[in-house]
């Protein structure tokens, strides 16, 4: 295993929330990454924890842009670089609703033309740097400010979006498996073209649970199988170690759900229909890997 | 060299002497020939730069943004929808102070679709912190477009340029034109804030009211410097190529006690028609307006002007008329014409010029004539 640097590109102190997984993604990305690395962020919630001017909590310069524009605004950094002879490596670093929503067309692009570049998409399913209203990534029954009585759609499904694409290098992380992020992030970045990484990102304010169990109720997410942690490289899939155990003995699903006042009144049926998702997709994964 | 060409090709062959690094653009009727053109330019290698087929217009400012923030030389070319498409990053290219530069191919706004000549479509993106130019010939296209990265890429501008045509009546149609190597006319790009991760900074990052009004008011500084590099790179311009265009045409306007004031090919149209009202005794001159941003400081006093525009602002008027109105003192007879394509002939101006009731507004075919 690749040691982790101690060198930090995020500086300590940021304007998140306490108990923010994003931050933690963040530095860890980064130490993957290296100084040679630009950051494009279109509207998210980094666009805060970056700081107002004229200061910046970054140690990598840090390229906002439009909320439907990251990942073209990458694809001509990502050239420019490149028509330079720089190595320097573009991370678009957005978020579910940048991502899933707004920014899904420009997104596609990019995968299409196989631009040199990785997409992270930190996933804390809703707007939260408005104020978590709901987004396409929102799970099915959780409350936000825009489903007031729980979502009544099911999450879209990025990964098999973007997995149409034909990415060389496609990954899953979440927060609560720091190393597993650091070591995809290194493998996304080694692969020349486009990468996608889909991280779980939870998050205290939005969910509602205390700011000390971001960890645990990521863990939650992969112990139940809510959350996969898997790679594709070429296409080729393996179950991520965090997620090995939850692929054949699972906790219950209530597990998670009851740790966030976003579920509190999740009905019955939505607990069966987000259990009858989580199993057919690990049947899907486990069918492939077989 | 000296060819026969579009105002499309016009544009393209000065785009491919500019050297730019990415060129990022999507189709759109009329403007489509400038990326085929450019497209196959860089195929064929006559042409060095990275050509970025984006799959909208608003990915292709976006990719000219980020392709521009990180140092290098950008292109694209768009029109009607994909301008209205492209607006936000419109005002991102102009704020985060990149010097791209855009042909934009005046086209008609649907609905009713019309793929036509008209300018409510760049107009519309007035207030967007881009300069424009409007030109009324191939010859002019292929020199403004040279001159447009010189001024845009100018430390004292570092602000997008865009460079305007008529659709069809220029954009498809052939005119002579004369290519020159460009040299050195266009120096190396230096953009004192590219990205550098050896020196990290935020770019655009939250502001806060304290300091957000600073950076308007040096955008609208370097847009007033803007009028005298403007005059020195024409100037340079003339004294590399022998020719002159200026911030605005004139035609015989020394003795003109009546002003003609028109953009792109109208523009030229007017001219033919000030030889004709010379002919029946109306001292009547044309004053052709290339750059409408940084709007230029011009002098009519003494002098009745009638106003040509292909545009409407809603609720308002012509834009060109009511522009000019409030920077100088008269009272135009504003003529609303050409929206859509509409034929416009230099015997309709002349008759313009003859029916002209100060302060009124005309719209041609709609409004009976005097």
């Amino acid at each position: 295993m690749a040691e982790i640097p101690k060198e930090e590109f995020l500086l300590p102190t940021t304007s998140a929330c306490a108990g923010c997984s994003s931050s933690l993604c963040l530095r860890y990305i980064l130490k993957a990454s290296g100084p040679d690395t630009v950051l494009v962020i279109p509207a998210c919630c980094t666009s805060v924890i970056q700081g107002m001017y004229p200061k910046t909590a970054f140690q990598v310069p840090v390229y906002n842009i439009a909320f439907a524009a990251a990942a073209s605004c990458a694809s001509g950094m990502s050239a420019a670089f490149r028509a330079l002879g720089r190595k320097t490596k573009v991370i678009v670093y957005a978020g579910d609703g940048g991502t899933v929503d707004i920014g899904l067309q420009a997104l596609s692009g990019a995968f299409e033309r196989e631009t040199d570049f990785l997409y992270i998409c930190y996933d804390n399913e809703a707007y939260g740097n408005t104020g978590m209203q709901r987004s396409g990534a929102t799970p099915v029954g959780a409350r936000t400010t825009t489903t007031p009585g729980g979502k009544t759609h099911p999450k879209k499904d990025i990964e098999l979006i973007v997995e149409a694409h034909r990415p060389p290098y496609l990954a899953t992380a979440c927060s609560a498996y720091p190393t597993d992020l650091f070591q995809k992030v290194k493998k996304a970045l080694a692969i020349p073209g486009a990468s996608f990484i889909h991280i779980l990102a939870p998050c205290p304010t939005g969910w509602k649970f205390p700011p000390g169990k971001t960890i645990e109720v990521g863990k939650l997410a992969v112990k139940t199988g809510m959350w996969v942690l898997y790679e594709r490289e070429y296409g080729r899939l393996a179950i991520s170690a965090p997620s090995k155990g939850a692929m054949t003995r699972p906790l219950p699903l209530t597990d998670y759900l009851s740790t966030q006042g976003r579920f509190a009144g999740i009905t019955p049926e939505q607990v069966q229909e987000l259990e009858g998702e989580i199993a057919r997709r690990r049947e899907r994964l486990l069918r492939e890997v077989e | 060299m000296h060819t026969i060409a579009t105002g499309n090709r016009g544009v393209a062959e000065a785009v491919r002497e500019a050297k730019p690094g990415v060129i990022a653009a999507y189709p759109i009727t009329p403007q489509t020939e400038i990326v085929e053109l450019i497209a196959q330019f860089v195929a064929g290698g006559t042409m060095a730069g990275t050509y970025i087929p984006v799959e909208s217009e608003h990915s292709a400012m976006a990719a000219c943004i980020g392709a521009s923030a990180a140092g290098v030389r950008t292109f694209t070319a768009t029109s009607s929808q994909g301008l209205l498409y492209m607006h936000e990053m419109l005002h991102w290219a102009a704020g985060a102070r990149l010097p791209v530069v855009m042909a934009n191919v005046n086209r008609a706004v649907a609905p009713p679709w019309n793929v036509w000549a008209d300018h409510t479509d760049s107009l519309s993106q007035r207030d967007t912190g881009w300069l424009q130019v409007y030109v009324a010939t191939a010859q002019e296209a292929y020199d403004t477009t040279l001159m447009a990265f010189r001024i845009a890429e100018h430390e004292e501008v570092l602000l997008p340029v865009m460079v305007n045509l008529d659709g069809f009546v220029l954009s498809h149609t052939m005119q002579p034109l004369e290519t020159t190597p460009a040299g050195d006319f266009i120096p190396p790009l230096h953009l004192p804030h590219a990205i550098d991760t050896s020196q990290p900074a935020g770019y655009g990052p939250l502001t806060g009211p304290e300091y957000y009004y600073t950076f308007r008011w040096e955008m609208e500084r370097s847009m007033r410097d803007a009028r005298q590099v403007i005059r020195e790179v024409e100037e340079a311009f003339y004294q590399k190529f022998g020719r002159r265009y200026g911030p605005s045409e004139e035609y015989r306007m020394e003795d003109a006690e009546v002003a003609i004031v028109a953009m792109g090919t109208l523009g030229r149209e007017a001219q033919v028609a000030v030889d004709r009202l010379r002919g029946e005794g109306i001292p009547a001159g044309a004053l052709r307006l290339r750059w409408f941003r940084p709007f230029p400081r011009l002098d009519l006093a003494g002098r009745e002007v009638v106003v040509i525009d292909r545009d409407y602002s809603f609720g308002f008027g012509g834009v060109l008329a009511r522009s000019l109105q409030a920077t100088t003192p008269c009272e135009p007879y504003s003529v609303i014409a050409g929206l859509g394509g509409q034929e416009v002939t230099y015997a309709d101006i002349a008759g313009f010029v003859r029916q002209r009731r100060p302060g009124d507004e005309y719209w041609f075919g709609v409004d009976a004539g005097v």
